[in-house]
């Protein structure tokens, strides 16, 4: 079995780069996920290692082997694609099939990996049914059936769940957990812009902006200590709330300034930091409103949306442009223009310099 | 029954019956009141024109031309503002009126075109069969003395055999060829002006290409120097001319060669458009699968553009059930090379036996009809 690892991969198309210079080692058996907006390069990077894009400059490396040269069937790779792909003409059996047929496989073994396949997909009562014969959900059991009877030692999904109804994408999603759990040895690169695709699958996330890693981490990991701004906004919905501030004493403990307000948090920061401006975060749902109208932050209700167990408050504030948002437990009821005051666990804050870097990570 | 509609506007005291009636002597009233009315303009403009102007051909052409157009503008206005007048949106009667208007306005808009689709195509396929039954000049009754006729007629038979040869080799050649060649072109950065060139000839008039190629055929005794292009290779390589076109039996296959060469283009074009409608990681998915370029092409491709090639296919065959004026422009049948159509024309025009022309005509419409419903079916399909 084999992982990935990618040294300076570079992508141009003509004179413009698109991929900036990637370096990954994905290790055998690990399931990674690609996450970022659209355009960052994702889908390239997972195209790259299929062979279905070239490589304009680094190596890519399957196993021990440098891939580069080396085509798209012969790389030890499945791929699962955001359409399913599947051949309409051919029933689902020879869809399953095509791969081991051009491979001139006995027969006798690819009736045997195809029928495996389809039992753990729970397809055999389709095995002769045309693709269009099929809903979406099957279409995409077959797509991954397709795959699994290749037997590769890297599966490759490229926003497999994007094309099902909200309930299915749950199912599926359930469905490639367990699946990946039958396949222990397998590497499984997966690319999604869904976020809770990405925290529920993977054991490490790529977060990828522009071409460039973000950063590389557990997915909790990416929760709880982002590496910069990109990184803390584009993990957690809704996305994690940015305000100025100003560091008034560096060290073990950091004061800052925030507004009127002056707080105390058990967060370190680098000695010759004091005195300088610096974003702080604090995702919704470690604020509260508090109780005894001294909070860090004080504003304004605006919208509040109630989603049953959870209400979002959006608060404008006066220090900012863009309204605060609180995420409180159960049903919580607000007028508009009601003054609150907000309050944030110290512990709970993030900090960033000028240029968004964590202060954790400098 | 479209006409049938309007039973279902408030008019509830008429019947069924007497309400389509209504509506259809209203439809034909305004189409002719339309009509009159944009012929009678369109006349009265030309007459005015002409009493002014100097008398020119190519003026006079122009403005026939330009009145046709505009007769035909007139039409569509004036009997979409005559209904409008009728039957006015507006009033305590607006529903019913509004109702109404609509299930006449389509057969307005289709009227002029289905009267002249029918007389332009239903009558003589009526006339046909009956002058089939008829002897030389459509008088005298014959019965079925002229099929009794074809089914001995030697030359009939040549006829049907080359028929039936043009039916295999045309359009399968043509697609083949068509097909190879939107598959190349497709992979080229020169591919575009490749297929222009391949659907150049298409835009030759059968006659113009049985010309070009007659000089390609040229025959000049040996000795002479050869103009033809063919001759010229062949002599060149040292062998001896032929006269290409009275070679019986293969001068049938260098007839096909004109209608092959004019007909690739059109199927390359649309099975270039099919092709680019196969869905990309269809193929992406073969690569991976670890399929050949050539089996992708004939395991992922050309199935997925199966009813595609089947449409092509099959209008071009109906296109060589009718080859005629290749034929008549190179050999007008001679040397084995008769064709059902050129052979209809002879006794049509030569033989001037209407009874004999309008059986073979029959034989000819017999033999393309199924094709032609299997290639409507086909083609709706693909819409679907």
């Amino acid at each position: 079995m084999a992982g990935v690892l990618m040294k300076n991969i570079k992508k141009s198309y003509g004179a413009t780069e698109v991929i900036h210079g990637i370096d990954l080692e994905i290790k055998t058996g690990e399931f990674v996920v690609f996450v970022g907006p659209s355009g960052c390069g994702k889908s390239t990077l997972l195209r790259m290692i299929a062979g279905l894009e070239t490589i304009t400059s680094g190596d890519m490396y399957i196993g021990d082997e440098r891939v580069n040269d080396i085509p798209p069937s012969q790389r030890g790779i499945a791929m699962v694609f955001q359409s399913y792909a599947l051949y309409p003409h051919m029933t689902v059996f020879d869809n399953m099939a095509f791969g081991l047929k051009i491979a001139k496989r006995p027969k006798a073994e690819i009736e045997k990996r195809v029928r495996e396949a389809a039992e753990i997909l729970r397809l055999t009562p389709y095995l002769e049914r045309l693709p269009k014969a099929l809903s979406g959900g099957q279409r995409q059991r077959v797509a991954i059936g397709r795959a699994i009877v290749r037997d590769p030692k890297v599966f490759l999904f490229d926003e497999p769940l994007s094309n099902l109804d909200a309930a299915l994408r749950v199912a599926t999603r359930i469905e490639i957990a367990k699946l990946k759990e039958s396949m222990p040895d397998t590497t499984m690169v997966y690319v999604t812009h869904d976020q809770v695709e990405a925290m529920t699958l993977a054991d490490r996330i790529v977060v990828l902006s522009a071409g460039n890693i973000e950063q590389v981490g557990a997915p909790i990991e990416l929760y709880e200590r982002p590496a910069n701004l990109f990184v803390a906004q584009f993990i957690g919905s809704p996305a994690m709330n940015v305000q100025r501030a100003k560091i008034e004493k560096a060290g073990e403990h950091t004061t800052i300034a925030l507004g009127r307000h002056r707080a105390d948090l058990p967060i370190p920061s680098p000695a010759g930091m004091a005195g300088q401006e610096i974003h702080v975060g604090v995702r919704p749902e470690d604020l509260t409103i508090a109780s005894n109208g001294d909070g860090l932050i004080d504003g304004r209700v605006n919208i509040v949306e109630s989603l049953g167990e959870v209400t979002n408050v959006y608060v404008d504030v006066e220090n900012g442009p863009e309204p605060i948002v609180v995420k409180l437990p159960g049903v919580q009821r607000f007028s508009r223009g009601e003054p609150v005051s907000l309050m944030a666990q110290p512990a709970k804050m993030h900090l960033f310099n000028e240029s968004g870097r964590s202060l954790l990570y400098l | 029954m479209a006409l049938s509609q309007t039973t279902a506007a408030p008019a509830a005291s008429e019947s069924g019956f007497a309400s389509a009636l209504t509506t259809f002597v209203t439809a034909l009233a305004v189409m002719a009141a339309g009509l009159i009315a944009s012929i009678a303009v369109a006349v009265a403009v030309y007459a005015a024109f002409d009493f002014v102007l100097p008398y020119t051909k190519l003026l006079n052409a122009l403005l026939v031309m330009v009145l046709g157009v505009a007769a035909c503008f007139g039409y569509f206005w004036s009997s979409n503002k005559l209904l409008d007048t009728i039957y006015p949106a507006s009033g305590a009667q607006i529903v019913s009126n509004i109702t109404k208007a609509n299930a006449i306005r389509p057969w307005l808009f289709l009227g002029p075109a289905l009267i002249v689709v029918g007389i332009y195509l239903v009558y003589p396929v009526v006339n046909s069969v009956i002058l089939s039954f008829h002897g030389p000049n459509g008088e005298a009754w014959v019965g079925t003395r002229n099929y009794e006729w074809l089914a001995q007629d030697p030359a009939f038979r040549e006829s049907v055999r080359n028929n039936i040869l043009w039916l295999i080799v045309v359009p399968a050649a043509a697609t083949f060829i068509g097909l190879i060649a939107a598959a190349l072109t497709d992979r080229i950065s020169w591919g575009n002006i490749a297929k222009s060139l391949i659907f150049m000839p298409m835009a030759i008039s059968f006659v113009g290409a049985s010309v070009i190629w007659k000089f390609i055929y040229d025959y000049r005794p040996a000795g002479e120097a050869q103009i033809g292009l063919l001759n010229a290779i062949v002599t060149g390589l040292g062998g001896n001319p032929q006269a290409w076109i009275t070679v019986p039996f293969w001068n049938n296959f260098f007839l096909m060669v004109v209608l092959i060469w004019i007909q690739t283009g059109f199927a390359m074009v649309i099975l270039s458009a099919a092709l680019r409608g196969i869905p990309e990681e269809t193929i992406e998915a073969a690569v991976i699968d670890g399929a050949s370029p050539f089996q992708i092409f004939y395991k992922i491709k050309v199935p997925q553009i199966w009813s595609t090639i089947a449409v092509v296919w099959t209008t071009i065959t109906i296109l060589v059930l009718k080859v005629f004026d290749i034929v008549l422009a190179m050999t007008n049948g001679q040397w084995g090379t008769q064709v059902l159509a050129n052979y209809m024309f002879d006794w049509m025009f030569r033989g001037l036996d209407f009874g004999r022309a309008s059986t073979i005509a029959l034989v000819i419409m017999v033999m393309v009809a199924p094709i032609m419903v299997w290639n409507i079916r086909e083609a709706r399909k693909g819409i679907r």
